[in-house]
């Protein structure tokens, strides 16, 4: 264990680094930044660490002068078990609800928005979230696992039942009359028989303070949970969750009024990039400072393996990052490359294996089978990539740390720096600005890490934002994978066993969130040990197969120190790659049994609410209800239908996609897809279909385009040219939303749910169209010619 | 080092440095704008789009000593919310972005290719817009928002 003032770090002297003078790049637009971060955090948070000890117990029973001594304007400091450090009612009336995740750009803040006024009774207008911000929120997790409703929204949702309910009681005592005879409407209190009685939330609590405990199950991230004595209301008391409110959160994008994190400017900021080593795993031999000395203000700053430059203007320092002479020590370990890398999976030893679901008796099914039927696919390395590499900016000082991330974990952030810098955490704010496109565990993360270490190793606020290689060629990548089913059929073409197996780097070899430094860049670049991370995950449905296996194996990571191919979440973790092989296979045993896709899918997915599901998608979509490719087809173009279910933490969802394929070229076109989704109470119609919209446009950038290069040294797709993904000319025509509403059940997640089932969804719609079977993604024009041209293979090996 | 003159948003400027610093580095870095977005730096991507004389350019892989006595629009002056461009109520009322960092790259490209070809056929549309990149997949709302831009512009209900 270290103490928090021991290094994590063995003392070494730094080469480069020394004292740098102050810049001149003091505008008045960064300075009003910076004030107005002052002063939000003011406007909604009474800085006071003295901590107002509440009145003991809650609810009804108050005797007047205890609830007006308990209702205070000091803030209790911030913690879960506070009321306060979840709303608050502002002086103006306002109700400001304190979010420990962000919105990534779905929405997100709408919904939460209407999940309070509901609870509370307020207009929707009067409602702000504040996210992400570690001084004003509670660790929640950050974005995560799409659970922002499912997980996210709730202790929100309690703390303003609860805020409802202590307004009630001093309104209660205020009219002198039971809290049972009043009415709320618009934040107004009033007696129901006697509406001229009446008392604002405003004028009860306007910016003072609850003082008030809640019940907190003393965890942190997304099982944070409370509870509170208030009862939430019932969904059939909801009056704005369920309508379709428009978002509020696009103007500063649209006119360019507001910032990303990369717009963030700190007086006297200096500019920084890094230069990663080109050969991955390599290390640094050394380092010509000398190369770099014509450019103004340009400075090395090296710890270690952890290397970078900085300068006073921007161009400087991207210059310099090109400019700087390296020697890099080769490492002994090679990568397998791209081309070779199922191969190398099949081969490698087994890390660990988990058989997360086991049904029945398996081996006896396949002994007795009248027909085994086996198929194998493969899934390669994918890239986040997101829009713009990432921004991050710190300002290290001895006894406060500020830093600027757009990490979608930003609790997790403060952590990881607290921890690199070895400083208590509560030294650290955590400021969340959106960032660039974020979509699980992305260059986010290292890049305020980054920044961290260069604040402390320069003593300058920094800025560090990658160039287009650092974003595509060093993010956290998902994971290849190779994934083995087979099923055992009787002498009928009822499935007696189903097993499925993924072989597979492991889903994340660094965590999905930044807080552990031996997670980062940065850790493993000073000699921190990788703590290559293992797990997978398994196929998510509802099929009532007899018996069933559902088995991972994860095998050692490529590089194990600072790897350009280091795993971690990317939207849907592992679901894509999992899903493209079950939901294919699933269709292939629809194909060997001789019957429709959804059919076959309808005759095992037994629960209510599949089969509302796929017979919804069934009629929605246009779907001819045959056996699959049995039309005969003419010209260059054929045409073809898919189908794939899946679920996903609770959601439960199909598709079709209606694709053309273009023979001649290999191109696919995705061109209609109907989707079928149940989440359960839809909170937001119109946001929920732009996420599902959103979610399978991205997954079938992935189904088509996307696949990690890399040679024997290092990673060879750099930027969009070697990381193609999906042009407006590949979208969709036309996205069809069939939404399952169930206002009697809770919501589930949405965010993510959608991607898992796009690829199997087009494979099975290529296979339809052309009799060929496309078991390995990407699906993109060459793989799809050589496909065609080995021939028709359209059944997977079988054997009696 | 030389100085280089040129207008932004009509507002004359002028920039001290390396001329061979791309037109991007000046307006976000010395002159402090935030619209362009640096994405790719290689002229990929779109996300730092400008116009030159009404023209998009990728400003990440043009020298500002290239614009010298020109004139560069950027999206900072396409409309405002009180008067907006007809491309950006478009985008507001089919609340197209997700996290919004490519859309620059869309509204002034579109722009762009609206005033050239107002009744341009969505195969036109789709051509003129294949460069740009948008990796949150809200391909299908952004051509929805600009054709029922395209719509508002033809009725005249922005004229």
């Amino acid at each position: 264990m270290k103490t928090p003032n021991q290094s994590l770090f063995e003392a070494s002297p730094s080469l480069e680094a020394g004292p740098l003078t102050s810049g001149e790049h003091v505008s008045p637009q960064a300075l009003s930044r910076r004030d107005w971060l002052k002063s939000s955090g003011a406007l909604v948070v009474t800085a006071s660490s003295l901590g107002y000890v509440g009145i003991a117990g809650m609810g009804a029973g108050f005797a007047s002068d205890a609830l007006a001594q308990q209702v205070s304007s000091t803030k209790p400091a911030l913690n879960a078990e506070e009321l306060d450090s979840w709303i608050a009612v502002g002086a103006d009336g306002r109700v400001t609800a304190f979010f420990g995740k962000v919105d990534l750009g779905q929405g997100l803040v709408v919904a939460l928005a209407q999940i309070v006024a509901d609870e509370l009774d307020v207009d929707y207008s009067m409602v702000q979230i504040i996210q992400g911000q570690t001084n004003t929120t509670l660790n929640q997790g950050g974005a995560s696992s799409a659970v922002g409703i499912q997980a996210g929204a709730k202790p929100l949702r309690f703390a303003a039942a609860e805020a409802r309910r202590l307004l009630l009681e001093m309104a209660s005592l205020k009219l002198g009359v039971d809290s049972a005879t009043l009415v709320v409407n618009k934040g107004v209190i009033s007696v129901k028989a006697d509406p001229s009685k009446s008392v604002s939330y405003q004028d009860l609590i306007g910016g003072k303070f609850f003082n008030s405990k809640v019940e907190w199950n003393k965890k942190f991230g997304n099982p944070l949970e409370i509870k509170v004595k208030a009862q939430p209301k019932k969904p059939s008391e909801y009056r704005v969750v369920g309508q379709s409110i428009p978002r509020t959160d696009l103007e500063w994008r649209i006119y360019a009024t507001g910032e990303f994190v990369s717009d963030i400017r700190i007086p006297g900021m200096l500019h920084a990039r890094m230069v990663r080593t080109p050969i991955a795993g390599a290390t640094i031999e050394s380092v010509d400072a000398s190369s770099i000395k014509d450019i103004p203000g340009a400075r090395v700053v090296r710890e270690r393996n952890f290397l970078a430059v900085v300068a006073e203007k921007e161009w400087h320092a991207v210059k310099a990052s090109k400019q700087l002479k390296v020697k890099w020590k080769h490492p002994v370990e090679k990568l397998p490359t791209h081309l070779k890398v199922f191969e190398h999976i099949a081969k490698a030893p087994v890390v660990k294996r988990e058989e997360e679901l086991k049904k029945g008796n398996v081996d006896e099914a396949f002994k007795v089978a009248k027909k085994i039927i086996q198929a194998q696919y493969h899934w390669p390395f994918q890239s986040h990539s997101s829009m713009g590499p990432a921004c991050a900016i710190a300002d290290v000082k001895a006894d406060k740390i500020e830093i600027w991330t757009g990490s979608q974990k930003p609790h997790f952030s403060r952590d990881g720096v607290a921890k690199l810098l070895a400083v208590d955490p509560n030294i650290v704010t955590g400021h969340w600005v959106i960032g660039p496109g974020s979509y699980g565990r992305n260059d986010a993360g290292d890049a305020v890490m980054d920044a961290a270490m260069l604040s402390k190793l320069t003593g300058r606020v920094v800025r560090v934002q990658g160039m287009r290689h650092d974003a595509t060629a060093w993010d956290p990548k998902a994971p290849a994978s190779i994934h083995m089913a087979r099923a055992a059929l009787d002498e009928s073409g009822q499935v007696l066993a189903y097993e499925f197996t993924s072989k597979a780097f492991s889903r994340a070899s660094i965590e999905s969130n930044e807080a552990d430094p031996h997670d980062s860049l940065v850790g493993m670049e000073m000699g921190l040990p990788a703590r290559n991370g293992v797990g997978f995950g398994v196929p998510l449905e509802g099929y009532a197969f007899q018996n069933k296996r559902y088995a991972w194996e994860v095998i050692p990571d490529l590089i194990k120190q600072a790897s350009p191919l280091r795993t971690s979440h990317l939207r849907d973790p592992v679901g894509l790659q999992i899903h493209f092989a079950s939901e294919q296979f699933i269709d292939e045993l629809a194909f060997e049994t001789n019957t429709d896709p959804i059919d076959f899918r309808l005759k095992y997915a037994t629960s209510y609410r599949d089969q509302e599901l796929l017979k919804a998608l069934q009629e929605k979509s246009g779907w001819e209800n045959r056996r699959a490719h049995v039309l005969p087809q003419k010209g260059p173009i054929v045409k073809g239908q898919g189908v794939a279910y899946a679920h996903r933490g609770g959601t439960m969802l199909a598709i079709v996609a209606q694709i053309e394929v273009d023979t001649r070229s290999g191109r696919i076109w995705g061109r209609k897809f109907t989707v079928a989704h149940d989440c359960g109470l839809v909170i937001n119609p119109k946001g929920l279909r732009y996420t599902i919209e959103n979610g399978l446009v991205h997954a079938l950038s992935r189904t088509v385009f996307e696949e990690v290069q890399f040679d024997q040294e290092r990673v060879t797709s750099v930027d969009w040219l070697t990381y193609p993904i999906l042009n407006i000319k590949d979208a969709p025509e036309s996205i069809n939303v069939v939404l399952m509403n169930r206002p009697e059940l809770p919501p589930t997640g949405a965010g993510e749910a959608t991607c898992r089932v796009v690829p199997a969804a087009v494979a099975n719609a290529f296979f339809d169209a052309t009799g060929v079977r496309m078991r390995q993604a990407p699906l993109s024009p060459k793989h799809v010619l050589q496909a065609l041209k080995a021939g028709d293979k359209s059944t997977s090996s079988t054997k009696a | 080092m030389s100085i280089t003159s040129f207008k932004v948003d009509g507002l004359n400027v002028q920039v001290d440095g390396d001329p061979q610093m791309p037109l991007l580095y000046a307006l976000r870095d010395d002159l402090q704008m935030n619209n362009p977005k640096f994405g790719c730096g290689v002229a990929q991507c779109g996300a730092c789009t400008v116009q030159l004389n009404g023209v998009p350019i990728r400003s990440c892989a043009v020298p500002v000593s290239a614009v010298s006595n020109q004139s560069v629009k950027t999206l900072k002056s396409l409309g405002t919310p009180e008067k907006p461009h007809p491309l950006q109520s478009a985008f507001v009322e089919e609340q197209v972005t997700q996290c919004g960092y490519c859309i620059n790259g869309w509204l002034m490209t579109a722009e762009a290719l609206l005033r050239k070809n107002p009744k341009a056929t969505e195969d036109e549309l789709k051509e003129g817009l294949k460069d740009l990149k948008c990796r949150c997949g809200t391909h299908v709302s952004i051509l929805r928002a600009i054709k029922r831009a395209q719509a508002k512009i033809l009725t005249g209900a922005f004229a």
